[in-house]
């Protein structure tokens, strides 16, 4: 018997991609790396939108349309660093997330 | 006339301050006008204060009920002060003998200070302390008393330090002004007790309310209060052990001496001790002090001036020595024989300062008594009028210091104070050494050939006679005979005392010895061996004396070992516990602690990501493992 696809499997999916983004941004020392990890996070809380909204609120589609706002935020978000990754290679010719310590002191 | 002047008795201390506040601001570059000024405004309050005096000693109904009139000066919830007039027998006889001896004394010093180039400076001073003097003698009210104490206290600073060209005038009114500010101090003290404990410092109420302590507070706190209020005196009358000032004081001008440092602003003391007398009369204890405190500074001032060479400086231990009979008499209870030494006392000191500062005028301020002699031949009317002054400290009757050193010593022994006493009389045979000592080596044996001294203008003398004439029949007011004196100045009953034959025959006695062993020693015997030999073979005792006790070094020491050590240890702990531990210590902290926070500055994005997940990762546990107080705890008011 096909076990049906219940609202907990697509959490914990949520949950084990958000968590492997997470790591790949702490842990990560390429620059590109944590932002392509930054896009899995953020798709993680998507899947997580959009299942709650078709499980609890199945008449409304608001879940469906905050996904949208968010992959139209994460469009410009990966615009910006990018562009600000580019920016800081220029200076630095370096992409390693471990050369970039102006923040300290 | 009388009726006006009793009704504007505020005219006795206004008219020499107008004078004051004329010479200031105009007359001032014309000395002469300057000094008619002054003269004219004691001259006026003096006329209004004899007036105001006849007033009140014709109408018995002022030993009962003093004629107050006051304005309100200041009021808050709790605190009213009155400005005003009190006048009863005491203040009566108080404005009309300052008044008096300052009226003599002002015109004096037309002749003393002329040429000198603050004459008019001069005149303006002496005439601010006479307004000070006579307001404190008015006053209804102790604030207002205290103010016009520290106005006196103000013009002796400023007249001791007069010549302020000499460094040791400059140091004498320093002396004198802080020495009297300790003392006030424990004055001021007094009075807020007064204010805190009885609501009032009106002279009327407080002796109603003191009258019934009890129900306001103890007799251990009223203890206190008049031992505070009894600071004040110590220090403003030269009484042991604040006496220090008053010799010194004597680097002003003369007539300065004769005023303030003799007949009026030392006497205040004396003066406040019987304006609160119903409050010392409530604490026997504070009057054992005052009488002990007196008794004493009159023996131990006596000692002093027997050795001493400057002419001022004895008269100075001798007006100490005269306080402390006054204050003697307070502390034994008699209020009636104290004001009357304190009559007495005023005129012929003021007569004796004056003589003195005549004889300095004709040396040139020469003011060894050694080096005087036989001046009485070439100032006539000087030389006899300082003998009346001596006959009259003495106590030679009929001059005036008899009768009144007579009063105190029959009320000391009526009193059954046997110790002070014989102290008493024995100051008495002192007092009458010591100044016929004075009036020996400067009046009468060889001139000296060095001096070419000449009498004194009219303008000089004519006061010296005016007070040689008080001094010799100022103490018939108060004769056992005739006791006018008894039946108005008193504090609760007059006091009748029969007359003592035998304290008044012992006085005359011890008089006429110490006269007697002056003239042995200091005129028969011209070339003063025996007293050179004494002084060799007593030689330990002439030097403590002759060095004051050694009062000064004393003070001395104790500033430059006790006070200066004190004050280096404070400088000690400023620098090593203020400074060190306290302010850098704090700056030396926030610095380790910034340098430890700073390790965890990495300043790599990746570490801060981490803490932001770790504080999530807080929250989330937090809210999932705890109640719901905890959680609004965290995201506050949101619901």
């Amino acid at each position: 018997m096909l076990a049906t696809i219940s609202l907990t499997h697509y959490m914990v999916l949520s949950a084990l991609l958000f968590g492997i983004g997470l790591f790949g941004v702490l842990a990560k020392k390429n620059a590109i790396a944590v932002l392509i990890c930054i896009e899995l996070m953020l798709n993680a809380v998507n899947i997580n939108l959009v299942a709650i909204s078709k499980y609890i609120t199945p008449t409304l589609f608001m879940g469906q349309l905050f996904a949208i706002f968010v992959i139209t935020v994460a469009a410009a978000e990966v615009g910006v660093g990018l562009a600000i990754i580019i920016a800081i290679y220029r200076n630095r010719v370096s992409v390693n997330l471990d050369d970039f310590d102006w923040l300290k002191w | 006339m009388v009726e006006f002047a009793m009704h504007h008795a505020w005219l006795v201390p206004l008219l020499p301050a107008l004078a004051f506040l004329a010479i200031v601001f105009f007359t001032r570059p014309w000395p002469m006008l300057s000094a008619l000024v002054a003269v004219a405004g004691i001259v006026g309050s003096f006329i209004v204060s004899a007036l105001a005096a006849y007033g009140v000693f014709t109408n018995p109904a002022f030993k009962e009920e003093p004629l107050v009139y006051a304005v309100r000066w200041f009021s808050m919830p709790g605190l009213q002060i009155d400005v005003g007039v009190q006048l009863d027998p005491v203040s009566a006889m108080m404005i009309f003998m300052v008044s008096m001896v300052a009226s003599l004394i002002f015109i004096y010093a037309i002749g003393y200070m002329k040429g000198d180039p603050g004459f008019s400076v001069f005149f303006s001073y002496v005439s601010l302390f006479a307004a000070s003097m006579l307001l404190l003698a008015i006053s209804s009210n102790l604030l207002e008393m205290f103010v016009a104490w520290e106005l006196v206290g103000l013009c002796s600073y400023l007249l001791i330090g007069f010549y302020s060209h000499k460094i040791s005038a400059r140091e004498a009114a320093k002396k004198a002004f802080i020495t009297c500010r300790i003392a006030d101090f424990g004055l001021l003290l007094g009075l807020l007790s007064l204010q805190i404990v009885f609501g009032t410092l009106n002279l009327v109420e407080l002796s109603e309310k003191i009258a019934h302590f009890e129900q306001y507070t103890t007799l251990a706190v009223l203890s206190l209060i008049a031992v505070l209020v009894f600071i004040g005196p110590i220090g403003k009358s030269g009484q042991f052990p604040l006496h220090v000032w008053l010799p010194d004081a004597m680097e002003g001008p003369t007539p300065v001496s004769a005023l303030i440092h003799a007949a009026t602003m030392v006497v205040a003391g004396v003066y406040l001790v019987a304006r609160t007398m119903f409050l010392f009369h409530e604490v026997p204890n504070a009057m054992e002090l005052v009488a002990i405190t007196g008794g004493f500074t009159a023996l131990f001032a006596a000692t002093i001036a027997v050795t001493q060479r400057e002419i001022k400086r004895i008269l100075a231990y001798s007006t100490v020595s005269q306080i402390g009979y006054m204050m003697l008499a307070l502390g034994v209870g008699s209020m009636t024989a104290s004001l009357f030494h304190m009559w007495t006392h005023a005129f012929f000191k003021a007569l004796m300062f004056l003589g003195a500062g005549s004889v300095l005028h004709a040396l040139h301020h020469k003011a060894d008594v050694w080096e005087m002699g036989g001046l009485i031949k070439k100032m006539p009317i000087t030389g006899w009028t300082f003998v009346i002054g001596g006959l009259a400290i003495a106590g030679i009757p009929p001059f005036a210091g008899f009768w009144s050193k007579d009063e105190i010593l029959a009320m000391t022994l009526e009193s059954g104070h046997y110790v002070l006493f014989v102290m008493a009389a024995f100051t008495a045979f002192l007092t009458a050494f010591y100044m016929w000592r004075l009036i020996f080596l400067t009046f009468f044996g060889d001139e000296n050939p060095e001096n070419h001294p000449h009498e004194s203008p009219a303008v000089m003398t004519l006061p010296l006679i005016g007070l040689a004439i008080l001094s010799t029949v100022g103490g018939l007011v108060g004769t056992p005979w005739a006791p006018y004196w008894s039946e108005w100045i008193f504090f609760g009953h007059p006091h009748h005392g029969e007359p003592n034959y035998w304290v008044m025959i012992g006085s005359i006695v011890l008089a006429a010895a110490g006269i007697y062993l002056a003239y042995q020693l200091y005129c028969v015997d011209k070339a003063r061996a025996k007293v050179k030999a004494l002084a060799e073979r007593y030689n330990h005792i002439y030097t403590i004396l002759y060095n004051k006790y050694y009062i000064d070094e004393i003070y001395l020491w104790f500033n430059h070992t006790i006070i200066d050590g004190a004050a280096k240890l404070f400088y000690l702990f400023d620098i090593y516990v203020v400074d060190g531990v306290i302010v850098n210590g704090l700056g030396a902290l926030t610095c380790l602690f910034g340098e430890g926070l700073r390790v965890s500055n990495t300043g790599r994005l990746q570490n801060y990501a981490l803490v932001f997940f770790l504080g999530v990762l807080a929250v989330v546990v937090l809210l999932a493992f705890t109640g719901p107080s905890a959680a609004s705890l965290i995201v506050g008011g949101v619901k």
